[in-house]
């Protein structure tokens, strides 16, 4: 078989090239357009409806959660297409969308659509939320950070440092992206600031050494927690996530204990986020998501989805840039944002 | 998900022809699953649906095509709508008279605008320009070291300081006339379209350096927010242009749509990765194929171009059509490929290959390959050039040579010659008969007409006439179950 896969890919990549090659230097031919297209598809941009919203165009006029109650039984083509509106426009997904619009039409009239909807949507959450401070026994607890790129690592981690020292621990952090130009200087400002100890070696330096110099200088000081941030990386690719998977080995190694791999997500990340959750907990065992930006105009519906699909807990949001800006995730106050009750 | 939209198309549009148009019905039925497929490319839904209107209303007067399936015919229109409304009118970049020509890059945090600063720079540098960075990104930790640490690798000069945005701009911006640079390129710190305070700074930084260019800089596995994003950003600042990041990503970029959609301004340049070099003009058709989920192909093409050179690749396609191809030339092509990624990896880009291929592929090692390696090696000159020379005690030779068995050489001797013929007979446009083939040249074929026929026509063929020769000779020896992890080939490092 091996040969022939190889030959398939030879003939494609020969003939891809050859044709290119015979085809440069020819003027590019337009094909006429027929119906023209309108440079602008949308000249407003909608706020994604709610809920609430719903029950006003439906005219209500008492108060929109007695009105969304009483909306009930088999709901009409209207309420289903704010209902679809309203998920799809918070980035939940087509396909968890079409299941929960199917349940809805099938739905009985003793439940009110609100009722239903985040009932559905609290389902795929329903998980243990824990956060692992603790090691065995002659061990250092070690968190690791991983995620795409710009997504906020290296600000949670900053984050995360200041929450576990309000709660008095020591923290060391190492600064295990060694790829991104002043990513170390970067984190190094979040130690300053969080009065947090932190080990950094230069630019291009094996990631995997600085985490374990960083487990080491904990162990010997006796630390409480060591935060390890990691270079952003694409979800695509193998080498970047062996390598990924390569420090967490490094970091798991003994005096280190990893007991939490956090994924950071955008809010503002579509469906990619499913693959990425995918990725990274294939390569590195990801015990909880931080969705970040949540201050935004992005809902990052999309986690439902995950959580459904690949049981991984959110267990933080990001709510800002400030060291304070973080929240522990709370599954019924964000489904009701996604609804906008 | 090409094949998923297609196939799904070719459902619903099966046995109309007769009627010549598409029916009311089938349109609908149709644009649905169009529908269905942009939303998860993450188009926004209000975009995707005005987009669907305009391709309905094309289509309502068109006259079915003979060439073309009406699920094809689907498809086609759809793909060149994207084209059209992705590509536009394309933003040339003209230089102020009087320079330096000032461009502002503005978006939400973590898109990517303090790299695309970097990027960008070197491009004009290799315009032959002398480019200026500001960094005016005080809000970030480290932003503005970054910005200098990737200034110095690209030879450009980076202005900034501690007093306040705004001021920064403007005192980078004299300096750079000072110094007399012709390009100057602000990054700024991202922020959120809502705040409001942020959103007044950046339009300050605007007035005080009156850039010829504002770009968008937005990253392509954005969600449903990107119009939001987008439309916030023109209101405040008027946008020229956007630059989508990431585009080495996985995501369909639907975002990038959305974007456009919302602003009607261009594409102008997308940037496909960590690297500096990584950054290049945006093309709306291979954008309008990824969102389709057909991207895949031109990914291939593009990584064959980095790895191969075509002149070399056009001496052996000569051969390989006038059946002269030799062991050698299938050396050199093994070891290409093997420069551009793993066999698992370049499988999955192409379309229309079957399952079997995929996994078979997939569980390629390096091992085999450098067994393959060995054994070819392990022959003469002459034996490689032809083959048909390799006797029984030749064989066995060559086996005891490279360490592997008889059956292992035959095998790949065999294997070899098979593919040669069918090499052969593509090039005299004879097509092999073999079984299974319909559906593999189908998805080709569509693939072929969203891209201007880019994709080799027999190449479906080809690979099920392989695996019609492979059935027939069964591998000696166990198959390679091993799971795709340690010991495959790995890609050259990209970064
Ligand atoms: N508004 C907002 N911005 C955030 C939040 N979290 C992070 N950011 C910003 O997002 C940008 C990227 O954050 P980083 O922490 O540098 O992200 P990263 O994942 O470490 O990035 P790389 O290391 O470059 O892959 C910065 O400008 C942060 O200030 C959040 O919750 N809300
Ligand atoms: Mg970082």
């Amino acid at each position: 078989m091996t040969v022939a896969i190889i030959g398939v890919l030879v003939v494609v990549i020969v003939v891809i090239l050859v044709r290119r090659r015979s085809r440069t230097g020819r003027a590019p031919q337009i094909a006429a357009p027929r119906a023209a297209m309108p440079k602008l598809l949308v000249t407003e941009v909608d706020n994604r409806p709610t809920l609430a919203s719903l029950s006003t165009k439906l005219g209500a006029s008492r108060g929109v959660f007695d009105r969304l109650r009483s909306l009930s039984g088999a709901p009409n083509r209207e309420v289903l297409s704010v209902v679809e509106e309203i998920l799809l426009r918070s980035d939940v997904g087509v396909a968890l969308t079409s299941e929960i619009l199917e349940s809805l039409s099938d739905s009985h009239a003793d439940e009110s659509v609100l009722e239903h909807v985040r009932t559905a949507l609290l389902q795929n959450l329903n998980r243990d939320r824990s956060v692992k401070t603790s090691s065995r026994a002659e061990h250092v607890p070690v968190w690791l950070f991983v995620g795409v790129n710009g997504v906020g690592k290296t600000t949670t981690i900053g984050k995360l440092a200041q929450q576990q020292r309000n709660a008095g621990r020591s923290v060391v952090l190492a600064a295990g992206d060694t790829f991104r130009a002043a990513a170390a200087d970067q984190l190094a400002q979040w130690a300053e600031r969080t009065g947090s100890d932190i080990v950094r070696a230069s630019e291009g330096a094996d990631p995997g050494s600085v985490v374990h110099d960083a487990i080491g200088r904990a162990f010997a000081r006796k630390f409480d927690l060591v935060l390890a941030d990691t270079a952003g990386r694409r979800a695509n690719s193998s080498n970047l996530l062996d390598e990924l998977a390569k420090v967490r080995r490094i970091a798991d190694r003994s005096p280190g204990e990893v007991v939490e791999t956090f994924l950071v997500l955008d809010a503002t990340t579509g469906q990619n986020a499913l693959t990425q959750a995918k990725e990274f907990l294939a390569s590195a065992g990801v015990t909880g998501i931080v969705l970040t930006k949540l201050d935004g105009t992005a809902r990052g519906g999309i986690v439902v989805a995950i959580e459904r699909e690949l049981g991984i807990p959110v267990k933080f949001i990001g709510v800002g840039e400030g060291v304070d800006d973080l929240l522990v995730f709370e599954p019924e106050a964000f489904v009701d944002s996604l609804l906008g009750a | 998900m090409f094949d998923a939209l297609s196939d799904r198309l070719e459902k619903i549009s099966s046995g109309l022809r007769s009627r010549g148009r598409l029916s009311d019905a089938d349109l609908d039925a149709a644009l649905g699953e169009v529908r269905q497929a942009l939303l998860e490319a993450d188009v926004e839904l209000s975009v995707t649906s005005a987009f669907i209107a305009a391709v309905r209303e094309r289509l309502q007067g068109e006259a079915l095509s003979q060439s073309l399936s009406p699920g094809q015919q689907v498809i086609k229109a759809v793909h060149e709508q994207l084209v059209e409304v992705l590509g536009g009118e394309a933003l040339k970049v003209t230089y102020a008279s009087k320079p330096p020509t000032v461009i502002l890059l503005a978006g939400l945090q973590g898109a990517g605008k303090t790299t695309t600063a970097a990027k960008l720079a070197n491009w004009f540098k290799q315009q032959g320009r002398h480019p200026y960075l500001i960094a005016a990104d005080l809000q970030r930790p480290a932003a503005v070291e970054q910005l200098r640490v990737l200034g110095r690798s690209i030879g450009v000069d980076v202005y900034s300081d501690s007093s306040n945005p705004v001021d920064v701009a403007k005192k980078g911006l004299k300096e750079a006339t000072r110094i007399g640079r012709d390009v100057v390129i602000i990054d700024t710190a991202g922020r959120l379209s809502i705040d409001q305070e942020l959103m007044n700074e950046v339009k300050k930084i605007s007035k005080v350096t009156e850039p010829d260019y504002t770009f968008l800089v937005i990253d392509s596995v954005t969600g449903q927010d990107a119009v939001h994003t987008a439309k916030a950003f023109h209101d405040t600042l008027a946008l020229s242009g956007i630059i989508v990041t990431k585009l080495d990503y996985d995501a369909r970029g639907g975002a990038v749509l959305s974007a456009r959609g919302v602003v009607g301004r261009p594409v102008v340049f997308a940037a496909t990765g960590e690297k500096i070099t990584d950054f290049d003009l945006f093309y709306p058709d291979r954008m309008a194929s990824r969102i389709l989920g057909m991207g895949d192909v031109l990914t291939l093409i593009e990584q064959a171009e980095r790895n191969v050179d075509p002149d070399v690749a056009a001496a052996q396609a000569s051969r390989m059509m006038s059946g002269e191809f030799t062991l050698d030339d299938f050396m050199t092509q093994l070891n290409q490929v093997r420069k551009m990624g793993s066999l698992g990896g370049l499988m999955k880009m192409m379309p229309g290959m079957s399952k079997e291929m995929r996994t078979a592929a997939n569980n390629v090692d390096d091992g085999q390959l450098n067994k393959i390696e060995a054994i070819i090696q392990s022959m003469t000159v002459r034996e490689r050039q032809n083959p048909v020379i390799i006797d029984g005690s030749r064989r066995t030779r060559i086996a005891r040579g490279s360490g592997s068995s008889v059956t292992a050489v035959n095998q790949l001797l065999n294997q070899f010659t098979q593919m040669k013929k069918m090499m052969k007979q593509m090039g005299g446009g004879a097509m092999p008969q073999v079984p299974g083939m319909g559906k593999l040249s189908g998805a080709v074929a569509r693939a072929q007409m969203a891209r201007g026929a880019e994709v080799p026509a027999g190449l479906e063929a080809l690979s099920a006439g392989m695996q019609a020769g492979q059935r027939a000779n069964p591998p000696a020896g166990g198959r390679n179950n091993k799971k795709k992890k340690g010991g495959r080939v790995t890609p050259p490092k990209q970064r």
